[in-house]
């Protein structure tokens, strides 16, 4: 009998340390969940220090763009437990508010004396509060981005194509500073022929199925005058979403798209206006400023070979907010662990670690230091940027509103249907309907 | 040698039986036959029940209410027939429909006519006919993943072989037309490539049919002197029909509910061009979060497929009787 219960004795032992052992490195480890692109691979690196200081194994969820929200959002509305902490998009803040999946951070902010006033105050307001403007912080500041353009200094500095740009306009060829520039710009190199190949306009935002289109044509629809609401916070669209400068901003995009863009660019975001400029087909393309340290550092196109401006106003100077802020998950095992990581990451070192390593920082303390805007080629247009931003509707039902636009804008721009005068007036009717719906309107 | 066969066969049962525990034999031999038969197929109609008979009930529940998946913690209202009405009287929807009938419509008609061309040659038995056959075959055991993405290469305006195929054929530049990004042309593009994955599933189904043709009818007709031609109409084409037919049925409600290659090739687009029913379903469930909405039009588009695959088998059924 003696000899029987030995090896069970040891095997009981064993089965419970096998299955407490997990329990035991879960407590000890973070699981964070975000976007796969650049900046991603920044904050791995980044993230390496919080675990040499605090011994907590980081863990990493990084989903493609375009499955971003679907997969991320199915798990925040499904009650799962995959993140602990969550980058989400700026749209999300009032539908996780508003339904609990994030964790209101104010108490901890007080506790840990985290202030909001060290952050530049555009990001606060866009990525940490709901409702918008009001001291209820969601979220810490994580990522600054905004959508900006870059192009091909080198064949602006030809001086053939200058001479040719001259003649042909009356002034010198520079990086656009109006919209009527840009789209006078991007015709002029439409066509030409340059180091042997074709090359076209401008790659621009032009995707349908999740958030590409609007991303772009709000570049456009902003400096032209579009707003969302006459009165903010009263919904009342009509006249705002539809003004004249609207519907101008909106033909604005339909013709660059139209005259300059290369051939196949139906359906492009992100990664598409890359290769696009990557490949030497485009003369200035549209993306978010995350890409921006890995364009500069392209062997092919970056360099000398690359420049960047905010971008073009018009009648005002305006453009299309990107970014994140950094929420604790309600539903997080390890809250202690996830607050720890966000009380780290808003400490001035790290922000200032996270600029060198390629992350859009938006602490005061990196973006206020005199040595801020020769830090990079792209730094000082990123201050521009971000002074300028306007978001898209941070409303719970943001991602009814958001494939409403998708549709209208696609429907005009690349299917060619109806007036841009027709689209927004439609806009105009889907979103009231959505917010009837709401009982908002 | 045969007789020593027989031997070995009569006597497996008996090993089999031996070779059984007792008291499993004793707790089987105490139930009847039918008895037996539940307990076999309890489990599988628990599992029916469990992943598609119980979605079923629920997503009509869901259908008249105003749910929303994103929102599992809002106060659920029974809105009547609401969502019906919206969805019935919704004008992208109706054009969804149109984009499906479309579809639908042209990739049966091509799919039909070349499946059942491809079908009649091979059935010809010409040297080298079972190498062609495996041949034509391969489009539809590729993944429609793998097809999507391999056709939006081929379609790219500045470097797809399609353009250049086209261009050298009719001199037009390749990059001056966009099989994907064209009003007129999208829809076409996703119609062409399902018609190259799938008409060899029309074609052995057809094959079959033509196969099942016996010889002897052929040669009455020759006895007959009758014309080839003739033979054909009265002969190929009545005995092969419900062979065609069932092709169509099963084409009619896999493009019917055509989602994957769609997604792949366009998402939709250009515009709302190739917006099909089921991507408009899924937009509607799973971007834009209206579940009650989306249950209601799930529940009308299986309503119509089902009706309608209704009406067709009863047609199917009665050429079979002819």
């Amino acid at each position: 009998m003696k000899t029987m219960c030995r090896p069970l004795l040891g095997a009981t032992m064993v089965l419970g340390l096998s299955t407490a052992l997990p329990s035991l490195a879960q407590a000890d480890e973070l699981t964070l969940c975000w976007a796969a692109w650049d900046p991603a691979n920044a904050l791995v690196e980044l993230s390496k220090d919080f675990t040499a200081q605090s011994g907590t194994q980081m863990k990493f969820e990084f989903v493609p763009w375009p499955n971003f929200a679907d997969r991320i959002l199915n798990e925040l509305n499904s009650g799962g437990k995959l993140c602990d902490l969550l980058i989400g998009d700026s749209q999300w803040i009032g539908g996780s508010a508003e339904n609990g999946y994030y964790v209101k951070l104010n108490d901890f902010f007080d506790k840990e004396g985290i202030k909001m006033s060290d952050f530049a105050e555009a990001a606060v307001n866009a990525y940490s509060t709901w409702p918008k403007g009001t001291p209820n912080y969601w979220a810490l500041p994580a990522m600054g981005d905004a959508n900006a353009w870059f192009y091909r200094k080198d064949w602006f500095n030809k001086p053939e194509i200058q001479a040719e740009f001259k003649a042909a306009t009356g002034r010198d060829l520079a990086p656009p500073t109006t919209w009527d520039e840009l789209l006078e710009t991007a015709k002029f190199f439409n066509g030409k022929e340059i180091d042997g190949k074709k090359v076209y306009g401008a790659a621009i935002f032009t995707e349908r199925a999740s958030e590409g289109i609007t991303m772009g044509a709000t570049q456009a629809l902003y400096p032209y005058g579009f707003k969302y609401e006459n009165t903010p916070g009263k919904y009342d669209m009509d006249g705002a979403v539809n003004s004249e400068g609207a519907v101008k901003g909106l033909e604005a995009y339909k013709e660059l798209y139209k005259c300059c863009t290369p051939p196949g660019y139906t359906d492009a975001y992100m990664g598409e206006t890359l290769d696009a400029f990557k490949s030497g087909q485009a003369a200035m393309a549209m993306n978010w400023f995350a890409f921006f340290p890995g364009l500069a550092k392209d062997e092919n196109v970056g360099g000398d070979r690359i420049g960047f401006f905010v971008n073009p106003k018009e009648a005002t100077a305006a453009s299309t907010l990107g970014g994140q802020g950094i929420s604790v998950v309600a539903n997080t095992d390890n809250m202690d662990g996830a607050l720890a990581y966000i009380k780290w990451f808003a400490q001035p070192e790290v922000q200032k670690k996270w600029w060198q390593l390629g992350g859009y920082a938006v602490h005061n303390a990196v973006l206020n230091d005199p040595s801020f805007k020769d830090s990079q080629p792209f730094a000082a247009d990123f201050l521009v940027a971000m002074n300028q931003v306007q978001d898209f509707w941070q409303e719970p039902s943001y991602a009814i509103l958001l494939q409403a636009a998708q549709k209208r804008f696609h429907d005009y721009v690349v299917a060619d249907q109806g007036t841009a005068k027709e689209a927004l007036d439609g806009l105009v009717k889907d979103w009231t309907e959505i917010f009837e719906d709401e009982g908002k309107l | 040698m045969i007789n020593s066969d027989t031997t070995i066969l009569e006597k497996e049962p008996e090993r089999a039986a031996a070779s059984t525990p007792v008291s499993l034999v004793r707790r089987i031999g105490g139930l009847s036959d039918r008895a037996i038969a539940w307990l076999f197929i309890t489990p599988t109609i628990a599992l029916l029940l469990a992943i598609n008979i119980f979605p079923l009930i629920w997503a009509v529940r869901l259908s008249f209410t105003n749910y929303r998946a994103n929102r599992p913690n809002a106060v659920l209202e029974t809105v009547g027939l609401q969502n019906y009405q919206r969805v019935l009287t919704d004008s992208d929807i109706w054009i969804a429909m149109q984009t499906t009938a479309h579809f639908v419509f042209w990739t049966i008609l091509l799919q039909t006519l070349i499946g059942f061309s491809l079908a009649y040659l091979i059935d010809r038995k010409f040297r080298g006919h079972a190498f062609w056959t495996t041949v034509i075959l391969i489009p539809m055991m590729l993944s429609p993943a793998v097809v999507g993405n391999f056709w939006r290469f081929l379609y790219q305006p500045q470097i797809g072989l399609f353009n250049y195929i086209v261009s050298y054929i009719t001199g037009v530049p390749p990059s001056s037309f966009e099989m994907l990004g064209s009003v007129s042309l999208a829809p076409w593009s996703i119609i062409i490539v399902d018609t190259w994955m799938w008409t060899p599933y029309v074609m052995l189904i057809c094959l079959a049919g033509l196969r099942s043709i016996p010889d002897y009818i052929y040669e009455a007709a020759e006895v007959d002197r009758a014309s080839a031609w003739r033979q054909f109409w009265s002969i190929t084409i009545p005995m092969a029909l419900p062979f065609i037919m069932l092709a169509v049925l099963f084409r009619g409600i896999e493009n019917f509910k055509m989602f994957d290659m769609v997604m792949l090739l366009t998402g939709g687009g250009p515009g709302s061009t190739t917006e099909v029913a089921s991507i408009t379903l899924k937009r509607e469930a799973f971007e834009s979060w209206r579940t009650g909405r989306a249950s209601a039009f799930a529940i009308i588009l299986f309503v119509a497929v089902f009706g309608l695959a209704n009406i067709y088998v009863n047609a199917l059924n009665r050429v079979k009787q002819r």
